[in-house]
Order: C-alpha cells, then structure tokens, then sequence
C-alpha cells in the first residue's frame, strides 16, 4: 500500500522527488465515469499546471507533490479517497469534486478534519451556507439566471416561455430561474420539459409559439438536448429571441446545431470561450490566453469551461499557500479567505468571511453567436 | 453443516475483523474496511436469495436505495431519530418485496433477471426525478446517527472510521449468523431443495411460491439495511445508491467469492472493494483487470473462489 501511494504520486508528478521540502495537495476528480468530459480536462489541466510551477521553482521554493485519485463520479469512492488523501497521503489542501455528489461527500470530511478544500461543482449548496474550510470555483445556476433576465430587462422583454432538461443541470437552473424571474420583473407564460435522449422538441415549442404574449424563450439544458431545441426553434419558424445556458458554451453546440439555426442565440458564458476576441484591455485576456495557449500545446485539444475551473481552483490554492508562508491548513484557508481579486478564466475572485465563491455576476459574458462564431455584447 | 462448524466461521470471520486494525498504518483503511463490511452484508443478502434459492435478482440496489434515502428522508420530514429510519426502510423493503416478489418469482431464468433489472431501474428513475423529495441527481445529506457523539459523552472518543468499521463489522457478523443459521433450518433446506429442481421440491410438498418469496423478502432487508448504513456512515447520498451497476457490482461479487457459500460472499465483497483502491496507480486500467478478473473465475472456478478453493484443498472432496 505505502509502494502504491508513492507511485501514485511519482506518476501524478510524472518525475521523481528529492528529499527537500514538498508541499502535498490532494484531488479526488472524476475523470472516467458519466462525468468524465468534466473530469478529464480538469485532471489534465492540474497535472499540467503542477509540472509548470514546479519548473519555475515551486511555491517559496518548495516543490508542490500532487496526489489524484479517479473517483469514477462515485460519491461514495470520493469519501475514501477524501480520507486517503487526508490520512494516509497527509495532503494539506484538497481540490476536486467533479459533481454535486462527490463534492458534498468530500465536504464532509474537510470539514472534520479541516483541510481547505476546493469544489470545482456548480451547485449553490456547496457554499450555502458557508462552511469554514469550503471553497468553489464555478458560478451557480443562479448567477446564469440573473444574467440571462438581466440581459432580457435591458431589451424590454419582460414575458417569456421556458423549456428546461429533466436532466440534473436542467432541472436545477429551471428550479433557479423560476426563483429569480420575479425579482426582475420576468413572468413565466408556459414552462415545458424534455428528458435528456429525447430527439424532437417540436411539440413542447409549438405549444411555447401557441401561447399568447410570449416574448423570448430559454432554455436551461446540457449537451444535446439544447441543440435540438435549437434546430426544432429553427423549424417551426419561431422568431422569437432564443436564450441558452452556460452548459453549452462550447464550439461542439454550433456544430450540432448548424450556423444558421444558432444564429442570434444568446447564452451567458465564461471569457474562457471567448479568449480569441477579448478586447487587449481585459483583465481576463492574459490568464485566459496562457492557459488555453499552455493546454492546447500540451494535449492537442480544445479548452473547456470546465478545465478553467480546475486552473482556477489551482491558482487560487498555490496562491494562498504562498501568502500564508506555510503548509499549515489553518494558515492556508485564512489566506485563501484573504484572497483579493485574483483573475482567473472563469472570472476575477474575492473571498471574505460569508462569501466563499466570490464571483459576481460580471463573471458572466452575455454572448451572441452571429454568422456561426462568438461575439461578446456587453 | 454442523453447528460447530457455523461458529468456527463465524469465530474467524471475527478473529479477522479484530486483528487487522493492528496492521492499519493510518486511519483511512477503517474508512475501507467499514465500505467492505457494509457491502458484504448486502451480498450476503444475495447469496439467500441466489445461492440458497437459486433466483436471480439484478435490481437489488433499489432495495439498498429505499435503505439509503429512508434515513436520509425520515429524519428531516418525519422527525424520525436515524436508528428508527433504518428499521423503517428496512420495513418499506420488505412490504415493497412482498407485494411485487408474488408475481415477479413466477419468472424464471432471464425473465426473472429481466423484470428485478425493470424494479432498480424505478427506483432509481424516482430517487433522480422526485427533486422537490429526494433533491435530484445532486443528492441530499443524511443526518448524524447521534451515536458516536454518545460514545463521546460516555468518555470513549473514537473517529468516525473506527466507529463505522466497529458497528459494520457488528452488524455484519449478526447478518452471516443469521444467514448460517437459516442455511441449517427447515426453511434453509426448502429453498436448497428449490435451488435443485423446482419440480421435484413440489412434489415432497415444499410450498415453492412461498419459499422463494422468504428469500427475496429476507435478501431485501439485507440490502434495505446495507444501504442505510451506507447513507449514515458516508452523510450523503445520491441516486446512484439503487442504480443499476451497483446491483451489478453486488451479483459481481457475490458470483466471484462463491454464491452458495456465505463466506465466499464476504471474501468476493472484499475483494470487489479493495481492488479499486489497490489500482489507483491503474485507474485507467482498473475496468479491465476487474473484466478479466471475472472471465479467469468464470473459467477456471466456475463455483467462486472460496469453494472452489476448499473443494481443491480437500481433493475433490465433498
């Protein structure tokens, strides 16, 4: 066992250790499994970015020792490789939790036994209420909400229609929206559902052109079912404005949908996807540029929102570590609710005592996608 | 089986669980060691309902679920203590057993293997689609079972993976007790002489519908309580729980340590949750050695590891 853990962490590293002083960090990631195109780029993106600090010296000169373990998005393998990492590697922070699931049961065992830990999941319960030693990197469904009724206010649209995945992501940011509508002064005419395989949406959105008043639609979903939706919106000749979410902010969604469906599709999105046509002033550019530049060298394939998270939740720990001046736990989680304005790809961080996400809403870039390509218009 | 020869099992089975805390170099292998109690109990379960009756079931997991989320949902909306949670789900399982176990275990074979397979599959599409219950997808928390900060009070503070490695090896002991004890009983007997030839079982007045109903209703609770202890012992639970592979993954285990022998259940558990955390180096390699794990035993021990294994050592005795 004690030959296993030490492979683990030459292979994590990909070199050997000297004796010298290390600093140990733990990730439990879902890297196989149904989570795994989530899980995949965020373990690449932390073995990448551990090699490329300790090239450049370490933290403080001391070199940083990462331990990753698959959790196969298994809640129950994450809690004992959470209390591996913790007992048996003696990591001094945790940074992981692909999904909900895994995370809370992560959670847990942070907290008992106080090991700052990371989260790179969506849901807003991981840091509601706020816990001592838990952190999250991704913005919540919330958060895309208001950023969607925002963009909707200031273009005078104030009556829509919705059509949501029974899918996790679906039918949480539903359950969100329909939360947030009313405080910006958004009604819900008709909301419709399609499960997650389903491969026509046409009888839900001629319902959604039937009603009377309707003024946009959204539509919170993930993966495929929203490229449907989009070509089915296409079809039937609505010609209504069209709001997708965050969850398929990527180039494969143009793909599936073809240019000419998706054409005027607003969705909010994270300035990683658009790192190409970020104006030269923006803070964001040169943190999004290096690590998109850096990943595509390195694994010949496109960045994702999702390794953003993971360079984030990185950043932001070798941050802390470095302020706090020690591999203390207690040191490190009070340096990273010190942190301030750290850019990131997702968005610009500040924590504080009853904030553990620390991202507004100016994390989120509304985007139009115009003749087949990303455009920003904030 | 002579009675001598149950408690000999049983004395090693503990001998084993009190022995090897010894050789723990830190805290996590509790942690590993509770997860292999907790999943032998249910494949213990398993071996009543397969290796003593001769029926399958691949939809155990939803039993193991209604465990799971019975003490994850009673205490938050009934105001239920956990400890009483656990009794309930076990009671909801074996009521739900009852009352589907009638017309199902009138299949055979395939059927029979098919139809369980349609019941996990509904459990666990109402666990992931009831959000506003059971939180969706994402989960929710189970409660404390309150009795390791009792323990605390009376002055033993222990951490929670030495309490739930102590409680689970209890408890699992009490389950291959019973599970023994019932092998050597009249009913025992009736669901062996099932297990040989349905036809002739009838004939010397076994009540057939009736037998194989026990040992789906007795697997159930097995599995009910199993899930339970999951929940508490990891304070969270997602639907996954009563998802189809984690029933595969018990058949898994029950098949490679030998599905007649209760003890060959319990080494299969073992094996089946040890190999994971043992392969970490392999994780990508992990599916497939566990593939041809299985297709070795299939093919060489085709009765399981442990009987095999005995059978060989006493010369093909037996």
């Amino acid at each position: 066992m004690k030959l296993t853990t030490a492979l683990t962490t030459l292979m994590a590293l990909g070199l050997a250790t000297g004796a010298g002083a290390e600093i140990r960090l733990g990730a439990s990631l879902s890297a196989s499994g149904g989570a795994a195109f989530l899980g995949d780029p965020e373990a690449k993106t932390l073995e990448m970015l551990v090699e490329e600090v300790n090239a450049a010296g370490g933290i403080n000169g001391e070199e940083i020792v990462l331990t990753l373990y698959d959790d196969g998005g298994d809640p129950n393998k994450a809690r004992t490789f959470a209390t591996r990492l913790v007992e048996d590697d003696e990591v001094v922070a945790i940074i992981g939790g692909t999904t909900t699931g895994t995370t809370m049961s992560v959670l847990s065992v942070a907290e008992d036994e106080g090991i700052p830990f990371i989260s790179l999941a969506g849901a807003i319960q991981i840091i509601d209420p706020v816990r001592d030693y838990v952190f999250k990197t991704p913005h919540t469904d919330r958060m895309a909400c208001e950023k969607i009724f925002t963009d909707m206010q200031t273009r005078g649209i104030s009556k829509i229609g919705m059509i949501a995945g029974t899918d996790g992501f679906g039918a949480s940011m539903e359950a969100q929206c329909k939360d947030v509508a009313g405080d910006h002064g958004i009604e819900i005419l008709v909301a419709e559902t399609y499960a997650p395989q389903d491969a026509d949406m046409t009888p839900q959105l001629t319902k959604i052109k039937a009603t009377e008043g309707v003024q946009a639609v959204l539509n919170p979903g993930f993966g495929q079912g929203p490229a449907i939706v989009t070509r089915n919106y296409a079809q039937i000749g609505l010609d209504l404005p069209l709001y997708q979410s965050h969850g398929v902010a990527s180039d494969g969604f143009i793909e599936l949908t073809g240019v000419e469906a998706a054409e005027g599709v607003r969705l909010p999105g994270t300035a990683l996807l658009i790192a190409d046509i970020l104006e030269d002033g923006d803070a964001q550019k040169p943190v999004v540029m290096a690590y998109k530049t850096a990943y595509e060298a390195k694994y010949g394939e496109a960045v994702s929102t999702f390794g953003g998270y993971a360079h984030d939740a990185f950043r932001l720990m070798v941050d802390a570590i470095a302020r706090a001046g020690s591999d203390d736990p207690d040191e490190i989680r009070d340096a990273l609710e010190e942190t301030r304005d750290l850019v990131g790809t997702t968005g610009i961080y500040s924590f504080s005592a009853d904030d553990h996400l620390g991202l507004n809403l100016s994390a989120f870039r509304m985007l139009e996608i115009r003749d087949g390509a990303w455009t920003s218009i904030d | 089986m002579t009675c001598r020869r149950k408690w000999i099992q049983i004395s090693i089975i503990a001998a084993i669980m009190l022995v090897l805390p010894f050789f723990f170099p830190s805290g996590y292998y509790y942690r590993v060691g509770a997860l292999v109690f907790v999943n032998a109990l249910s494949v213990v379960g398993l071996v009543i309902l397969v290796g003593y009756a001769g029926q399958i079931s691949l939809g155990h997991a939803g039993f193991a679920g209604i465990g799971a989320y019975a003490c994850a949902l009673a205490p938050t909306h009934l105001g239920l203590h956990p400890a009483v949670a656990i009794l309930l789900g076990a009671l909801i399982s074996a009521a739900l057993a009852l009352l589907i176990g009638r017309p199902i275990l009138r299949l055979k074979g395939y059927y029979l293997g098919v139809a369980t397979l349609g019941f996990g599959i509904l459990v666990s599409m109402v666990l992931s689609n009831e959000r506003a219950l059971t939180g969706g997808p994402d989960g929710m928390s189970v409660p404390d079972l309150g009795l390791r900060s009792l323990l605390r009070d009376m002055g033993w503070r222990i951490s929670g993976g030495e309490f739930w490695y102590g409680l689970n090896a209890v408890v699992l002991l009490i389950g291959i007790w019973i599970a023994l004890n019932l092998y050597q009983s009249a009913t025992g007997r009736a669901m062996r002489a099932l297990h040989g030839s349905e036809v002739a079982a009838q004939t010397v007045g076994i009540d057939v519908p009736r037998i194989k109903l026990q040992a789906f209703v007795i697997s159930a609770v097995y599995a009910s309580v199993a899930g339970s202890l999951l929940a508490l012992q990891n304070g969270f639970i997602t639907p996954e729980v009563a998802g189809f592979m984690h029933s595969v993954e018990m058949v898994t285990m029950a098949v490679l340590g030998g599905v007649g022998s209760v003890l060959g259940a319990t080494l299969g558990a073992a094996i089946l949750t040890l190999l994971p955390q043992v392969l970490t180096v392999f994780a990508e390699y992990e599916q497939l050695v566990l593939g041809l794990i299985m297709v070795l035993v299939m093919i060489f021990l085709p009765r399981g590891l442990l009987p095999s294994i005995v059978a060989k050592l006493r010369g093909r005795g037996e």
